[in-house]
């Protein structure tokens, strides 16, 4: 066969298993077989669809129903902009301002769509709901949903709520073999100006990835360890892998080091 | 400083300084409209291109776009131009130049005794003039040859990197990966490796793995670990076989230093590399990776154009007598390039600037899925590049990077392109391939089927 999917004779059988890169993919002249080329397109229209989709927000806070949810959006109006500037996804809209109302919470939880509608469909509320188990006794603000949202929008509504902890859930951009990867940022003392040096990450939450119950125990730990410390970011250190969110500065060079 | 003005028809475009100039007449892209720097219309843009056009190249070394005080990459810049090698341009507009970059007089020789002669502002200045054919046209006639274990950049050919990346450095995968690769003749610029864990042990066991396997198969070609710049000296000092020494570099001392890297780093770095003495053909010990971007990313372009500031990061690059460069185009994400127009432009510019300094450069074709591109555009990206003479191309199987989760080219691509344009690999690497009996009659690297006793000599003989 032209693909090599023959597996009977496949002599890349052993290697397909340590790696998920696309190998042995076989040649038609110097071009992909029709097989791969389409297999490829799939993908890549999987991974377009996962940018370019609207979260359905009505829908998550019915699923974290009987959670109190507040609907902010960030200065972002619409994807295109959302795309091209990330300093509007980083801040709220004025009249998101005025819906947070300020009061004394350990933990608030933020859901941002990010880059990937599909990841934070899946996967936010059950991962809300999972550390809200293993958070007893802990004060927690009503879940905010951000429409058009980065990273560093926590900082803004952290602030606004008082919360002493931000845990920012977002769509992560998505690669062809994960398009539904969910990442949180959790930050202490949030307030606009944050560098991201400041934050813990936990990335990669997704089926085929991070299970939901694994980033759940995580995120709580080091919510626990923020607590005690009173700090995040560089100093609370647990030797989680380089990060690679979709933050909005993009991936820059250095991330390929 | 002093203020540019043209008039055109009832309106007059005035631009404060040359910074802005430069600024406005740059195409439309994202990156420079994120930074608050782009003209706000067409007609703007090109009156910011009259402007220039009428501009003494000269003007370049008496106004520093980014302060010598304050910045050692204008003063590598400055302090290092050749005079005597500038003297033919040295009367010359920045329209004029343009003119005679495409003239038959500016040959291959010329281009290359020029080049020390050259900032990297006057070759932004003339690229901002020009067309995408006209930097094609133009780089192609530059040629900057360099050489380790193979020799890259030679005219008509085309060398690859071979990028065998896993999400977890697992060696099996990396080595299944570069084996895949192989088979394609992709890996005569570089096997090289972008580690998902930059620590010293990690980046120790991939490039012992790599280094056995160069030596089981006997292969000329240099390999990689792209850790940053201060692992690789810790790998040599732990007597690790360090071919390479790899870093992301940028057009600022600011942007540097959000690297982690100075021009003082850089040296040690190459000094430590250049003590192994493990080169056979050429000692070019220096990798680099640049893209337009990085600078505003680290709120560090001083106000400058990102194209500008890109070009600048090629003096840094020249400085330290590099194997390979190569820009990471559409790496960097749509609020720099926002799609495939804006994307396709950049991969011309850095290529056609970086040759015209002298650097050896290579490209990236690549770009993230929340970018406005797909593989149809770099098709047309690759075949406008190797058409210009690029030193070298990165491929990934089946262009899917499966740890930095973008598309770069496949290895399919590069073969292809070889074949179509009749570019083959470094002669060292093309000999190793002749010798193995892996060519047809006609030079061509021809499919093999999965039972072929090509795939199954090279696949059976890893453990």
């Amino acid at each position: 066969m032209a693909d090599g999917s023959d597996n009977n004779s496949d002599p890349w059988l052993r290697f397909r298993k340590a790696t998920r890169a696309r190998i042995g993919l076989g040649r038609s002249g110097d071009g992909l077989p029709t097989r791969a080329l389409l297999e490829f397109q799939l993908a890549h229209a999987r991974a377009r669809d996962a940018v370019h989709g609207a979260v359905d927000f009505d829908r998550l806070a019915a699923d974290l129903a009987p959670l109190e949810t507040v609907r902010v959006h960030s200065a972002a109006p619409d994807r295109a902009t959302y795309l091209r500037r990330p300093d509007l996804g980083r801040r709220l809209n004025e009249a998101s301002r005025a819906v947070l109302a300020r009061g004394d919470w350990d933990i608030a939880f933020v859901v941002a769509d990010g880059l990937s509608a599909a990841a934070v469909q899946a996967h936010a509320a059950p991962l809300v709901r999972a550390c809200l188990e293993r958070l007893p006794g802990w004060s927690v603000a009503p879940v905010v949903l951000a429409g058009q949202a980065r990273v560093a929008l926590g900082d803004e509504v952290g602030a606004l709520l008082g919360a002493r902890l931000v845990a920012l859930l977002v769509g992560e951009r998505p690669g062809l073999s994960a398009a539904d990867s969910l990442g949180v940022y959790l930050t202490w003392a949030p307030m606009p100006g944050r560098a991201d040096s400041q934050r813990n990450c936990i990335s990669n939450i997704h089926g085929a990835g991070l299970p939901i119950g694994a980033a759940a125990d995580k995120l709580c730990w080091l919510a626990r360890e923020a607590s005690r410390l009173k700090l995040t970011g560089v100093a609370l250190k647990e030797d989680a892998p380089a990060l690679q969110g979709p933050e909005g500065s993009g991936p820059r060079p250095i991330d390929r080091i | 400083m002093a203020e540019y003005a043209h008039t055109l028809g009832r309106q007059r475009h005035v631009f404060d300084d040359l910074r802005a100039v430069m600024a406005c007449a740059s195409p439309r892209r994202s990156g420079d409209e994120l930074a608050g720097i782009a003209a706000d219309s067409d007609e703007r843009r090109v009156a910011a291109r009259m402007v220039l056009a009428d501009l003494p190249l000269r003007v370049f070394l008496n106004e520093a776009l980014v302060p010598y005080e304050a910045d050692e990459v204008t003063r590598l810049i400055l302090d290092g131009h050749d005079e005597a090698a500038f003297v033919p341009v040295a009367s010359m507009t920045v329209g004029e130049f343009r003119d005679w970059l495409l003239s038959y007089e500016a040959d291959t020789a010329t281009l290359a005794a020029l080049a020390p002669g050259l900032t990297p502002e006057m070759a932004a200045a003339v690229s901002k003039l020009m067309r995408n054919h006209d930097l094609v046209t133009v780089a192609a006639k530059c040629s900057v040859v360099t050489g380790f274990r193979t020799t890259v950049g030679l005219p008509g050919r085309l060398s690859s990197r071979l990028q065998p990346n896993h999400p977890t450095d697992d060696p099996a995968g990396i080595a299944a990966a570069t084996l895949d690769g192989l088979l394609y003749g992709i890996g005569d610029a570089v096997i090289g490796i972008n580690p998902a864990t930059d620590n010293v042990p990690a980046c120790i066991t991939l490039l012992e793995m790599l280094e056995t396997m160069r030596l089981r198969f006997d292969i000329p070609v240099q390999s990689c670990v792209l850790a940053h710049v201060t692992t690789s000296i810790q790998a040599i000092e732990r007597g690790a076989p360090v071919d390479l020494v790899f870093q992301s570099i940028a057009g600022t001392e600011k942007a540097n230093q959000g690297f982690g890297v100075s021009l003082a780093l850089l040296r040690e770095a190459r000094d430590a590399a250049l003590s192994l003495k493990r080169g056979t053909v050429g000692q070019n010990v220096m990798y680099f990776e640049t893209g337009q971007g990085s600078a505003l990313s680290a709120d560090a372009h001083h106000g400058v154009d990102q194209q500008t500031v890109e070009a600048r990061a090629y003096a840094v690059a020249r400085a330290y007598d590099p194997l390979l460069v190569n820009t990471v185009v559409g790496f960097i994400g749509p609020e720099y390039l926002f799609d495939a127009k804006q994307i396709t432009r950049a991969g011309l510019e850095d290529h056609f600037c970086a040759k015209l300094l002298g650097v050896p450069m290579g490209c990236d074709v690549c770009y993230t899925n929340h970018a406005e591109a797909d593989q149809d555009d770099m098709d047309v990206l690759m075949t406008m590049l190797a058409t210009a003479g690029v030193n070298f191309l990165i491929a990934v199987p089946g262009s899917d990077d499966v740890m930095l989760n973008y598309q770069s080219l496949s290895y399919h691509d590069v073969l292809g392109l070889r074949h179509l344009l009749k570019r083959p690999p470094a002669p060292e690497f093309a000999a190793w391939l002749e010798k193995a009996g892996w060519l047809d009659g006609q030079g061509r690297l021809p499919p093999r089927g999965p039972q072929s006793a090509v795939v199954r000599n090279l696949l059976g003989r890893i453990a």
